[in-house]
């Protein structure tokens, strides 16, 4: 069955990528490199296993009736929920830790010093 | 039908590791980030789970999670980065 196959496609390049976020947590060396990896990743592979629940939820609507429109439906809003609120949420916190004094690693030079970009 | 048990499991163990760095992470902007990732990997098991229950009621818990986690961590950036309201 094509659905199934498609839909195992979408958990392993999910899970992968949620793997490459979780590893990437530990693998680098101060809080925006942890930030760029972890947040990016778990949103990219978040997407694809619930779009996965999304097109198995949709096959079995489209052949046994209306089981699983609930499932369909309410998986779409989760999805819109989760990639609209995790971009913002990641730059809110960039921009406090920047605030707080946190610097990168081995950083040099920084350009918004003393500046208030508000 | 997909069995969705191992990468229930899967998930629970990217769980535990982004754990892991909130516990040891050095300084507060860290621990954040890090709670937000497992908030995201929270909102995907969930909606994994209620497709292996087969109950509708796990991805409404998962949407307003992910609300609720949003304005959790707005509200923690704020109090990090010392800005008034």
């Amino acid at each position: 069955m094509a659905l199934n196959i498609v839909t195992y496609i979408f958990i392993g390049v999910g899970l992968f990528f949620n793997f490459v976020g979780a590893f990437g947590l530990h693998r680098f060396p101060d809080m925006y490199t942890r930030l760029h990896a972890a947040t990016k990743c778990t949103t990219f592979g978040s997407l694809f296993l619930i779009l996965a629940v999304i097109v198995q939820a949709a096959g079995i609507w489209a052949s046994e009736g209306t089981s699983q429109s609930v499932m369909c439906i309410h998986s779409v809003l989760a999805l819109v929920a989760l990639v609209v609120t995790n971009a913002t949420g990641a730059h809110a916190i960039a921009r406090a830790a920047h605030r707080s004094g946190e610097k990168p690693a081995r950083a040099v030079v920084d350009d918004l010093e003393g500046k208030e970009n508000d | 039908m997909i069995d969705w048990f191992p990468s229930i499991i899967a998930m629970v163990v990217c769980i535990v590791i982004t754990v892991a760095r909130i516990i040891i992470g050095p300084g507060a902007p860290t621990r954040l980030v890090a709670f937000d990732t497992t908030n995201t990997l929270v909102v995907a098991t969930m909606v994994i789970a209620g497709m292996m229950f087969n109950h509708a009621i796990f991805i409404d818990v998962a949407i307003v999670y992910a609300l609720l986690s949003f304005t959790m961590t707005l509200y923690v950036a704020k109090y990090i980065g010392g800005s008034k309201f």
